[in-house]
């Protein structure tokens, strides 16, 4: 159950950007988690809003943007979706493949609230 | 006028009950008021909603001091392992053979992550090599920051091959660098031969792999064969040893490779 140490880093990161805008409450937190993270991305979802309790993000919308693994095949060069695992090109079934998406565990963006100036 | 409701009657004769007001006065209230209400209270704010990009990862605090560890060991001349399996495939006890069979040739030292006790530690302490234990308590994999703390008087003394056993765990550990030279993933031959492709953060992050406990391979309906395969599946080019630390099978080319690490 790592989501949870996944959950208060994102929150901490929630908080200091929260902090530097100056804002009171954050409304929806857009993050992208590879197929090959290692988190599940329910366990993510059905977590961070314990976390993120009486916090600047209480209440919070957790959008999660699944990213497919893919890989670059070092003999044809095609890139390739290569489903949960990769066993490969798609294209010419080499096995000299190089992993370019999958692996993402990354805050994208926030909404936040701000008071109009 | 009243402060309370602002509905400019007189205060005797109306009176206020809990949240909801009771007006006292003749008109019933299905019609609009004729006075005017004015609020003491400050307009409330306006705000707006705003996206702020960040572009980050989740994990880059662990991440940096993963870093810090990295450029800690590589001054230091230090080799780290990170071993990641489930719990019960033998990590602790393929060590305790390692090091009896490095001892006096390379300068090692032992991290071992549990949530509770320090069983592993106790088990491998006396045989040459410095050992702490982390209780990591109710977390199911190492940190870097954990490590980090620990570096300094675990392998500061001329080591130069750290073993860090992670918590027996085939997932968490495997998303949380804790600034090791490289993974080894271990699995056992009583765990079946396709874990590999069922956990494949961990195998497909690991450029070294460990089959132990192919003492009973004669006892199991285990195919070394596909167990290879799934292996090369999520992780082409993937160095495998097949050993046991029991028999003692495998354990020469193990340890020869460790003492060429370090060279």
């Amino acid at each position: 159950m790592h989501e949870l140490s996944i959950a208060q880093a994102l929150l901490e990161q929630v908080e200091a950007a929260a902090a530097k805008e100056k804002s009171t409450r954050v409304v929806r937190v857009i993050i992208a988690v590879g197929a090959l993270s290692g988190v599940e991305p329910e366990a993510l979802r059905s977590i961070f809003p314990l976390v993120a309790e009486e916090t600047v993000a209480a209440g919070a919308e957790l959008v999660i943007e699944q990213v497919a693994t893919r890989v670059k095949c070092r003999v044809c060069g095609q890139e390739s979706t290569a489903g949960n695992y990769f066993v490969g090109c798609s294209t010419c079934d080499s096995k000299d493949v190089e992993l370019v998406a999958g692996r993402e565990l990354n805050i994208k963006s926030i909404e936040l609230e701000v008071e109009e100036r | 006028m009243c402060k309370d409701c602002g509905c400019g009657m007189d205060t005797k004769v109306h009176s206020h009950g809990g949240l909801v007001h009771s007006h006292e006065h003749p008109h019933g209230h299905d019609h609009a008021h004729p006075h005017e209400h004015s609020h003491d209270q400050a307009l409330p704010v306006t705000s707006e909603t705003r996206t702020v990009e960040i572009q980050q990862k989740i994990l880059s605090r662990n991440d940096e001091q993963a870093g810090r560890n990295r450029a800690w060991l590589k001054e230091h001349g230090v080799v780290a392992v990170n071993l990641i399996s489930s719990p019960g495939s033998g990590k602790t006890y393929l060590l305790e053979r390692t090091l009896e069979g490095l001892r006096g040739k390379v300068s090692c030292a032992v991290i071992t992550g549990d949530q509770r006790t320090d069983n592993d530690a106790r088990r491998l302490q006396g045989k040459g090599a410095p050992v702490r234990q982390i209780e990591t308590l109710n977390s199911c994999h190492l940190d870097a920051e954990q490590v980090g703390k620990l570096l300094p008087e675990v392998a500061g003394d001329g080591v130069k091959l750290l073993f860090i056993e992670n918590v027996g765990n085939l997932v968490c550990p495997a998303a949380f660098d804790l600034g090791e030279t490289f993974k080894i993933a271990l699995l056992s031959t009583t765990e079946g031969e396709d874990k590999p492709v069922k956990y494949p953060t961990l195998f497909s992050t690991a450029p070294v792999a460990v089959l132990t406990k192919m003492d009973l391979v004669p006892h199991l309906d285990w195919n070394a064969a596909a167990c290879r395969a799934h292996l090369r599946q999520v992780r082409p080019g993937v160095f495998i040893f097949e050993l046991s630390a029991k028999t003692g099978l495998g354990m020469e080319a193990w340890l020869e490779y460790l003492v060429k690490l370090t060279q």
